[in-house]
């Protein structure tokens, strides 16, 4: 039995409204997540007391909004449970921390003939940075396969140790597919990679607002997620780096707040985390952000993962047998995270979701930033349905009446 | 009528489900590729400009939303015989129509598209398809295998 939720609902105002005159379903929830209200009223209440600059002035309010900055990083690092707030630097999102490190680490550390890993489920942003990074060093990128159509969609892990040679430096995967709904198992995945001297960077866009997460017991090295993926608000994400590996990162972009002291010549950078926040950092989003942590912790994060779950088992019971739908991803059974991707024999992604949303149901239909992926899966496109802690079977039951419509609609 | 319904008119939901002038016409000496990334609609064009100037056989290929496939499939019933100043005619219509969402009373199943203005973010898939047969146009006459081998 997975916990309820339902009493929740009431804490997310946006859901309450009617689209096309029907009553919202929210099933995009990969792409990013409401907000509740503590959330959103933590935005609007630092704008209107503490709104200062951090770091910088010796005034209340100044000192009040570097106090609630740095109290967010304390509750990012806990919500980790990192060893030090000093692991955690903030970015715009999960896309800006890839980049961190595959514009930094890489430019340092990357050498020609070097080789960096992914897998073929990669987000274009846990990708392309890849690309660019192993082109600028002269190094080679590698992928693991996901296993054939009649297996589960997970990595082929025989294939991973084939792969892991000692010229792998840096071994970049997803945590959560965004398009398959596949659950990697991050622990064993880093365990592997540590054994050939290799660096680990997970991807946790899909997991960090769902899945209870500990970087010390995965293992890895560095760790990015979104915060507007997880009931926080746009413009706000995390990387977690271990304290040794940002100590001695170069910062990747320069200017004032990282630096320790500076001549007309040259200068000398803080340490970590400052050295990787350039700039005014978004101190407004990091305490809204705060603010989500606490909100998800205050459900339980076991108890939303066994909730996602149970969505994702009712989901694909549900879709099973509507004529011409295939599902995508892990085989009923298989562990699943809170999505379904499915395409359908007479309908295209795009009419799909065009059709749904007359429903009031809002899905995501396209290659999901995954084409590589789409066309190995020989798919122009899928339709996405991913849940939140708000979602319950009903809309799971709208979301399987609608799509019968749909069939009878396009079909024959 | 609902928007929805506007968008999906009997005429689109019928070129969409039996396409007309699927595939490559063996006489074909153009072809030319398009694509909707963000969609992941694509559409090939092939077709045989004759000796008059004018527009012998066509067809399509390629993959796409109902709206992108009707489209194409009423495109080249409409681009016979016509010249490419005549179907670039066409599909000055076909943009009004779509950016006024009005439906003219003598263009025939070009109006079908008026539901489209709606709904902004499908007018590309209605689009994409006169504009790779316009783009085919502009291409060199070239040996029908050589425009077979170019397709992969
Ligand atoms: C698996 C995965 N990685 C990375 C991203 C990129 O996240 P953001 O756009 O917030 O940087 C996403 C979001 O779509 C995702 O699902």
């Amino acid at each position: 039995m997975s916990a309820d939720f339902s009493a929740a609902r009431a804490d997310f105002p946006a859901l309450h409204q009617t689209v096309h005159r029907k009553p919202l379903i929210y099933l995009d929830n990969a792409a990013t997540t409401h907000k509740p209200r503590v959330v959103i009223d933590a935005l609007t209440r630092f704008y209107e007391r503490d709104n200062s600059n951090v770091h910088r002035g010796l005034h209340a309010l100044s000192m009040r909004a570097t106090d609630s900055y740095e109290a967010a990083r304390a509750r990012a690092a806990a919500f980790l449970n990192a060893a030090d707030p000093a692991e955690i630097i903030f970015t715009r999102g999960t896309t800006e921390s890839v980049n961190l490190v595959a514009q930094s680490w890489c430019a340092q550390n990357l050498r020609p003939g070097d080789v960096v890993l992914a897998t073929e489920m990669e987000h274009h942003s846990n990708l392309v940075p890849w690309q660019v990074a192993a082109r600028r060093a002269g190094a080679r990128l590698r992928f693991v396969p996901i296993a054939g159509d009649d297996a589960e969609h997970g990595l082929d892990l025989d294939a991973l140790d084939r792969l892991l040679t000692p010229q792998v430096k840096l071994f970049a995967f997803t945590h959560i597919s965004n398009t398959l709904g596949t659950i990697n198992p991050a622990a064993e995945l880093c365990a592997r990679a540590r054994k050939v001297g290799a660096l680990t960077v997970v991807d946790a866009a899909q997991s960090a607002g769902h899945e209870p997460l500990d970087v010390r017991a995965m293992g890895c090295d560095f760790l990015a997620f979104s915060g507007h993926k997880m009931a926080g608000p746009t413009g706000i994400g995390v990387l977690y780096g271990r304290r040794a590996l940002l100590d001695a990162l170069d910062p990747w972009q320069t200017g004032g707040g990282i630096v320790a002291n500076v001549t007309y010549e040259g200068a000398t950078w803080k340490p970590s985390p400052e050295r990787h926040e350039a700039g005014t950092p978004n101190i407004a989003d990091a305490v809204a952000l705060h603010a989500a942590m606490d909100y998800l912790d205050a459900l339980g994060r076991p108890a939303l993962a066994a909730h996602d779950h149970a969505l994702a088992a009712q989901a694909t019971a549900a879709l099973a047998d509507i004529p011409g739908l295939r599902i995508i991803g892990p085989r009923p059974g298989s562990p699943r995270a809170g999505l379904v991707s499915f395409a359908l024999t007479d309908a295209h992604a795009h009419d799909v979701v065009t059709f749904a949303d007359q429903d009031g149901i809002a899905l995501r239909g396209g290659h999901h930033c995954n084409q590589p992926l789409m066309r190995k899966l020989g798919l122009p496109s899928t339709v996405r349905a991913s849940f939140y802690l708000y979602n319950t079977e009903a809309d799971i039951t709208a979301l399987a009446t609608s799509l019968r419509r749909i069939q009878k609609f396009f079909g024959g | 009528m609902s928007d929805f319904d506007d968008l999906y008119r009997d005429v689109i939901l019928d070129h969409a489900k039996r396409p007309r002038n699927r595939g490559r016409p063996p006489t074909a000496n153009r072809a030319a590729t398009g694509d909707n990334p963000t969609c992941g609609d694509n559409c090939t064009v092939h077709l045989r400009l004759g000796d008059d100037g004018r527009v012998a056989a066509i067809g399509f290929e390629g993959s796409g939303c109902a709206i992108s496939q009707a489209s194409a499939s009423i495109m080249t019933t409409q681009a016979k015989g016509k010249s490419p100043a005549e179907l670039e005619a066409a599909f000055g219509h076909l943009k009004d129509i779509l950016a006024s969402g009005k439906t003219p009373a003598d263009f025939d199943e070009l109006s079908a598209f008026a539901g489209v203005h709606a709904f902004p973010a499908r007018v590309k898939c209605a689009t994409l398809p006169w504009h790779t047969a316009l783009e085919a146009l502009k291409q060199p006459d070239q040996p029908a295998q050589m425009v077979e081998g170019q397709k992969s």
